[in-house]
């Protein structure tokens, strides 16, 4: 494979010995780059010294799914260097050398995979020609292996050695890709590069964050869209430890020495709140789905043929309603951030998914420019979306400017709970026409959300092979605050549509799997307005799945089937249950998933079966319930999160197709409540129409 | 009044609340941050450490209850960090966003020093006080299972 020299911009460095080069994204930056004032920086994602030491900069921030190990690979794979010499260090943020530096949407490696791949393969050849010049041969009679470039007479030179010389080498017109048959870490089992620093307790977490001076804070806010009128904080000023207590944009900020100190002081604060509108509750919340079901201002996200013709002749109607409700992300590490706020410089440290835009909103918030502010990144201890939202580095960030001094901001487990940006509660409705042979002949869908934006992905299949699709939206303004919950909307949206196919396969007298494909083969002969999937990659999983778990092949078990495209990635599980004492007891789930050229099979592994066990534990247990703005429960006694006791088997199977990677972070969440609702139903003949099912 | 503890090995002297729990102690004041805070109501286990060897919740163990006890936390399981949870934990890539993994270990040793040869129920079980919201739960239970293999040796 080639890649053409305009992709690349040479730049001079500041050190004469020193080249770096940039990719096509930074042309328009015109300044040279920071990091060429290091020695041996070959390019924002490598560097290799002349004592041979090679490290790898992984830029965009690791929030447990992989991405600090996944992205180095690439790079040490085309690099052609050996694994076990690499060190990996994590890049802070960096807009001018790096792009795309945020952790959201299962896009990182479908972002980079050619970019990761680039900065290896550019710097292996300029290592090849380093070594050609010295030896005096032509550079394509050279080879590399695991870091040593290899003559035609049997030379040898490792890229130490020639490091200083590769980087006056000019940056090569063309670069070649290894074929993928010679690889030999990509598609292998590769240890997460933070395994040792977690397993002996190192501090690589926000909530680790220790600098000098600093204090700590604990923030107390007010519920879902009330106002704070006021506060006794007198009994809190007196309690030890306490250094301030001090109020902005309705929220009350104590300022202490420690965590335990700032814990005690805060039971003796009083706020008190008032509000224009009546808070809301959950009864609010069921009138507004009710109201919006009702509501002729839906917004149409998708219309094909005549779907309420095709309704009325229909031989057979199904219909059913799903629900689900707020709910939490519950990352292990509750949000915390910390801020040093000084005149004309600020520093930023902490678990953020998109560092870029807290860089930003801080640089408006204190109106100072954002190349004033740095922002360090650290290992994140989970995050599920909640870290997108970055209104914990604004309370810092504000905090430290009010109280001038460096400030590690901590929420406890019922701040984190009590004051989420939840995923939104939805409600939906489905209708789907059946004509007298079984054939799907209309689709409808209503989604009315709870601060859900669009609430449907009009385009999911089966759209693509119905004549006659009504797709509809409303949302439902809240002060309940809302965000993205890993796979958003689809977390919820893949349940009930999986489940509501089986329903429609049911009364169609349909296999649910064949169903699935026959109405693929329909998207592939004859398509019907804009499809978004592959409908031989879909119908590939499914077959594949299909074999895999004994599809109605086992005897005493019931199984449910589910296939869903997110992400660019398909996932397709048979889930299973058998009865025992009485009880649906979910015992193994089998998932084929095509998220192209795996990188790191153990990390996606790992993604899968994770995801399928968030997934399931969200679809069986998670609720929040809101009265008068206030969240409840708010710690992990009353909301149930899964456990280890609890998972069924999982078999994590992956398409073996060489297709350029896609996301795997989510993917695999989506099709997990309708897998497990399905086998449940086919044990049980009980349907689930709303979270959580328990 | 200062209260002393022993914490891996090492005696520590602390002047504070004797109430604060042991978790804040250690993070706040000793400095010793492997032990984690996740939910502050001993639900979620990431605050484990060792009392005199048994896995105890930090998070709701004030000091003044800890006496003379030997306190032993993440980083004192092994002084070179190579205890057999430990390598089982990286050789089975066990962690995902880790932070619940210092709790795990300290839980899973704790379990191994008791019971060194625990049949898979007596793991599930055994490991079953702890969450992990990433869902790392198959392995954490295969690394166990390897760690009482590599105890045995």
């Amino acid at each position: 494979m080639k890649t053409s020299r305009r992709n690349f911009i040479q730049q001079t460095a500041l050190f004469t010995s020193v080249f770096t080069l940039g990719f096509d994204w930074f042309e328009s930056k015109g300044a040279a780059m920071a990091i060429a004032n290091e020695p041996g920086r070959f390019n924002a994602f490598l560097s290799i010294d002349s004592t041979g030491k090679i490290r790898l900069y992984s830029p965009n921030p690791e929030i447990g799914q992989g991405i600090k190990t996944a992205f180095p690979v690439v790079v040490a794979e085309e690099l052609d260097v050996d694994w076990k010499q690499v060190e990996v260090l994590q890049a802070n943020l960096d807009t001018q050398n790096f792009e795309r530096q945020l952790t959201g949407g299962s896009g990182a490696l479908k972002h980079s995979w050619e970019r990761l791949r680039k900065a290896g393969a550019t710097v292996r050849q300029m290592m090849m020609q380093a070594a050609a010049n010295q030896w005096k041969v032509d550079s394509s009679t050279c080879k590399t292996s695991q870091g040593f470039v290899l003559g035609p007479s049997g030379q040898k030179a490792s890229y130490g050695s020639l490091a200083t010389e590769a980087a006056k080498i000019t940056v090569p017109s063309t670069v070649t890709y290894k074929d993928r048959k010679d690889y030999k870490i990509i598609g292998t089992r590769v240890r997460g590069v933070d395994n040792r620093a977690i397993v002996t307790g190192k501090p690589v977490f926000g909530i680790d964050i220790r600098k000098p001076d600093m204090v700590f804070a604990q923030i107390v806010r007010p519920p879902f869209g009330a106002t704070l009128k006021s506060f006794s904080a007198d009994d809190v000023k007196k309690m030890p430890g306490i250094i301030d207590v001090v109020s902005f944009k309705n929220k009350v900020a104590i300022v202490g020495t420690s965590t335990y100190e700032i814990m005690q002081a805060r039971q003796n604060l009083t706020c008190s709140y008032v509000s224009d509108a009546p808070l809301e509750s959950n009864e609010t919340h069921q009138a507004w789905f009710d109201a919006g079901m009702k509501s002729d201002k839906a917004i149409v996200q998708r219309k094909d043929g005549d779907f309420a013709k095709a309704i009325s002749e229909a031989a057979k109607v199904i219909e059913a309603t799903y629900e689900c409700p707020f709910i939490s992300h519950s990352p292990m590490e509750p949000m915390n951030f910390f801020a040093d706020v000084k005149p004309g410089s600020v520093l930023l440290a902490g678990p953020t998914q998109v560092p870029q835009p807290a860089q930003k909103a801080v640089a408006t918030l204190l109106g100072v420019p954002e190349n004033t502010i740095q922002v360090e990144l650290t290992k994140m201890g989970g995050g599920f979306g909640r870290r997108l939202s970055n209104d914990f580095a604004l309370e810092a960030a504000e905090l430290s400017s009010i109280i001038k001094k460096p400030v590690l901001v901590m929420w406890t487990r019922e701040d984190d709970m009590g004051g989420g940006t939840y995923r939104p509660a939805v409600r939906y409705h489905f209708k789907a026409g059946i004509d007298a042979n079984g054939n799907i002949t209309a689709f409808y869908l209503r989604g009315v959300g709870l601060n859900a934006g669009n609430s449907t992905r009009q385009d999911n299949f089966p759209a693509g092979a119905i004549d006659h699709v009504l797709i509809e939206s409303v949302d439902q303004k809240s002060a309940v605050t809302t965000g993205p919950w890993r796979a958003p909307i689809t977390n919820f949206l893949g349940f009930a549509e999986q489940a509501f196919i089986d329903e429609v396969a049911e009364a169609a007298g349909k296999d649910p799997i064949q169903l699935r494909l026959d109405l693929l083969a329909r998207v592939k002969s004859n398509p019907v307005g804009k499809i978004t999937y592959e409908p031989d990659r879909f119908a590939e999983v499914i077959r594949q799945v299909a074999e895999k778990s004994q599809w109605k092949k086992k005897p005493g078990v019931h199984q449910g089937f589910s296939v869903y495209y997110s992400h660019f990635s398909y996932v397709a599980q048979v889930a299973e249950v058998q009865v025992k004492n009485g009880k649906p007891q979910v015992t193994h789930v089998t998932a084929v998933t095509d998220c192209g050229e795996v990188i790191n099979l153990s990390g996606a592994e790992n993604q899968v079966k994770g995801a399928i066990i968030d997934g399931m534990g969200h679809a069986m247990f998670a609720k929040l319930n809101i009265q008068a703005g206030v969240t409840s429960p708010t710690n992990f006694n009353a909301y149930r999160m899964i456990r280890g006791n609890e998972v069924p088997k999982i078999d994590a199977y992956f398409v073996d197709n060489g297709i350029s990677p896609t996301g795997l972070g989510e993917p695999a969440l989506p099709p997990t409540g309708g897998s497990i609702a399905n086998a449940i139903y086919a044990a049980t003949k009980k349907r689930f129409y709303k979270q959580p099912f328990y | 009044m200062a209260i002393t503890l022993t914490i891996n090995r090492k005696k520590v002297s602390l002047d504070i609340d004797s109430n604060t729990p042991l978790l804040w102690a250690l993070r706040d004041h000793v400095g010793l941050l492997g032990t984690k805070f996740g939910c502050g109501i001993a639900q979620c286990g990431a605050c484990t450490v060792w009392v005199n060897g048994e896995p105890m919740r930090s998070c709701v163990l004030p000091i003044s209850a800890v006496g003379n006890a030997q306190i032993t936390t993440i980083e004192g399981l092994d002084p070179a960090g190579k205890h057999p949870v430990q390598e089982a934990w990286d050789e089975l890539d066990v962690p995902q966003c880790g932070y619940c993994q210092a709790g795990q270990i300290m839980t899973a040793a704790a379990l191994l020093k008791k019971n060194p040869h625990p049949s898979k129920q007596e793991i599930v079980d055994g490991m079953a006080g702890n969450i992990c919201r990433c869902g790392t739960y198959h392995r954490i239970q295969e690394a166990v299972a390897l760690a009482a293999k590599k105890v045995k040796k």
